[in-house]
């Protein structure tokens, strides 16, 4: 066994403690202050003179998850025993840790906000906020009465298309809007409030004749969306780009991936507030946009990589296609079977369901009807902006 | 007690802990910190806690998580039916109205769940507190509150200070993400599926009379289908069943008898979908690979 040798010039334990779980910032675990704490106590439990021991326990403090656990032991190495691997792999996966903490973060901070905001809105006498949520939608729609009925292909000059982006990048975000306001009357709960019918019951000598409700406001649906941008859809993708981003911002909690031949996810590129930077990632992602497409391919690839973290019972996983596709159907069958059994609610926008005689022929398209929830057209921004109702309804 | 004898005291109740996870285990015994165990399902992560209760003598308190559980069923209600008898007797008394409230809102009428039953242990118990991530994020901040202070605040009484401190075991299998807070707290054991050397110590555990030969096998044949394409991996409580029904019907070796593997690999694949995916070529294959 190599002999540890402490790196730097570190005075005593607590110190070279310290330096590691800099270290370990360093390249992305983050341990602070409670973490060194625990690790000098543990120490004292354990044999501190063998260092499988240590690494052991100070894995089990360190290690927030899998991942962490499984890179710790070369950090662990690098580290302790000297091998001057300080900043290994830093950069990379530092920034993939922010990126997953921010997003994180933020979204706490969204659903909290929203929340707030709902609980504004909310009529105290139990009424519904229908009326309110109705206006909203109204006011979007009488705004964009001419773009709206065209069919996007028919969108020739640079003016048409960039006020195209604006509407449906408005829609999705009115669609995010609209959800979070959606709450039910208290005076219609479901759970009867025990704690507080018996206070008030007190002074009517125990006969419960006001009755109070308990209800749980309507946590918003989490929305994935999966954008085709193979050869075929190529005409339909500034739009619909800009509808992802409209969602996107709307919400923390979305998350968004281009397709063709493979799978990117896009969310954090749609999120940049620069706009230049934002095209610039994208554009370095998306090589390879308007070529073929794999849609059954890159529909496995999101269950095993991020359906597992992304996709629950309250997911809607939205997908932008036409279906045309280069797999066997029997893969698109299937990923769309394993998607639905983690409880998602699937939407297939398909831009050639809005053409006159259009029949799912296409042989994915017809593999994946099945396992719909809702196929609608989505070739003008009328069509986009009738999900609206639709995610309502869920 | 190191953690060494931590592991062996585990393996003579039943249960087979690799280093890390007894490492991890024995510091959150030590150390008093609530100890998260990550992994797929069926890989032995509740019957750890079970075993720990076994070993220290203590009482299990189990709080099963699910979406919408909120805090009268995790941490206290209280007993409405009492409460209402009770303001009725009282009235009849015409006692008054601040009194009752006093009454009724005394400890004698609170009804504990599993959290606050945890702290008013007068010996430490286990507190298992099962797949965390199916609770809301909600509970996960109110747990955290609980797991930092072990103390619970009652409105109507006041703040309820721990007796003892229950040695905390939290598992998730993947259901969300869990918050980083709560990842911090905690310590961390990823719990996998065993490799092949741990789970043959765990089948000779469990299943002592099953011959060398076919736990062989059927280790081999069980590891062997993990790494197939399968909706639900057999667990090790699906290995242990299979086991079980192999040696009951005097199955001495998998690749003598294929019709009878066949027909007891229900207890291995769960679905229909993996029931097909395993046709009697693959079974066989992965049979003669296991022999």
């Amino acid at each position: 066994m190599q002999v540890t040798r402490f790196p730097e010039r570190a005075q005593g334990p607590a110190e070279r403690m310290a330096g590691f779980m800099a270290h370990l910032r360093m390249n992305g675990i983050p341990a602070g202050l409670n973490e060194t704490e625990t690790a000098l106590a543990a120490l004292g439990a354990v044999d501190a003179g063998d260092i499988g021991e240590v690494r052991s326990a100070l894995k089990a403090i360190c290690a927030g998850d899998a991942d962490q656990e499984m890179r710790f032991d070369e950090l662990f190495d690098a580290y302790w025993r000297n091998r001057g691997r300080k900043r290994g792999g830093a950069s990379v996966t530092h920034s993939a840790h922010n990126m997953q903490a921010k997003g994180a973060g933020n979204y706490r901070l969204a659903s909290g906000a929203s929340d707030e905001a709902g609980e504004a809105d909310t009529p105290d006498d139990g009424t519904e906020g229908e009326a309110g949520r109705a206006g909203t939608g109204q006011l979007i729609a009488s705004r964009v009465s001419t773009i709206e009925k065209t069919d996007l292909r028919k969108l020739m000059t640079p003016e048409d298309l960039e006020r195209a982006e604006q509407v449906a990048e408005r829609i999705a975000k009115s669609i995010r809007d609209r959800r979070s306001r959606r709450r039910k009357a208290a005076a219609r709960g479901a759970v009867l409030d025990m704690r507080k019918i018996l206070r008030r019951s007190v002074n009517r000598g125990g006969e419960p004749i006001d009755l109070f409700y308990k209800t749980r406001p309507d946590r918003p649906a989490r929305i994935v969306a999966l954008l085709d941008v193979s050869g075929s859809m190529t005409v339909y993708a500034r739009v619909f780009l800009a509808f992802l981003k409209g969602l996107v911002s709307a919400d923390q909690a979305t998350d968004a991936y281009l397709f063709h031949t493979q799978l990117v996810r896009i969310s954090d590129a749609l999120r940049d507030s620069d706009t230049m930077r934002a095209v610039n990632r994208l554009s370095i992602m998306a090589q390879g946009f308007g070529g073929g497409t794999r849609i059954g391919a890159n529909l496995k690839i999101f269950n095993a990589q991020y359906a597992a973290q992304s996709v629950n019972g309250r997911s809607v996983v939205i997908i932008l296609s036409d279906g045309y596709d280069t797999d066997p159907p029997e893969m698109v069958a299937d990923a769309l079977a394993r998607l639905k059994r983690r409880g998602a609610r699937i939407v297939w926008l398909n831009p050639l369901k809005g053409w006159e005689g259009y029949e799912p022929v296409a042989r994915g398209m017809a593999a994946a009807l099945p396992y719909l929830d809702h196929f609608a057209a989505a070739n003008t921004l009328d069509d986009l902006a009738a999900l609206e109702p639709w995610l309502n309804g869920i | 007690m190191t953690w060494q004898s931590l592991q062996a005291d585990l393996s003579s109740a039943g249960y087979v802990a690799s280093d890390d996870l007894a490492m991890a285990l024995f510091l959150a015994v030590t150390l008093g910190k609530p100890l998260l165990l990550e992994g797929p399902a069926g890989v032995g992560k509740t019957q750890i806690a079970k075993t720990l209760a076994e070993l220290q003598g203590a009482k299990l308190i189990r709080l099963q998580c699910y979406e919408g559980l909120d805090a009268s069923h995790a941490i206290y209600e209280w007993n409405y039916q009492r409460q209402l008898l009770s303001i009725r007797a009282a009235a009849e008394d015409h006692k008054p109205s601040d009194e009752i409230e006093d009454h009724i809102f005394s400890e004698k009428f609170l009804l504990q769940r599993p959290l606050l039953e945890a702290i008013r242990q007068e010996k430490p118990a286990v507190l298992l507190i099962d797949e965390i991530d199916r609770a809301d994020e909600e509970f996960e901040a109110y747990l955290l509150e609980v797991l930092s202070d072990f103390q619970i605040t009652i409105p109507e009484i006041g703040t309820i200070e721990a007796k003892t401190r229950p040695h905390v075991i939290l598992t998730a299998n993947g259901a969300r993400d869990l918050s980083d807070a709560l990842r911090r707290r905690c310590l961390y054991n990823f719990v996998d599926y065993p490799d092949r050397r741990t789970e043959m110590a765990i089948l000779a555990r469990r299943c002592p009379d099953i011959e060398a030969r076919l736990a062989e096998q059927i280790v081999g044949f069980v590891q062997a289908l993990r790494r197939e394409e399968l909706e639900k991996k057999p667990g090790i409580a699906e290995m242990l069943d299979w086991a079980a029904a192999l040696a009951g019907l005097g199955v001495n070796d998998l690749a003598d008898d294929p019709v009878q593997t066949q027909a007891t690999l229900v207890c291995l694949l769960k679905t229909e979908r993996d029931r097909a995916a395993v046709p009697k070529e693959v079974q066989q294959r992965l049979a003669g690979k296991a022999a």
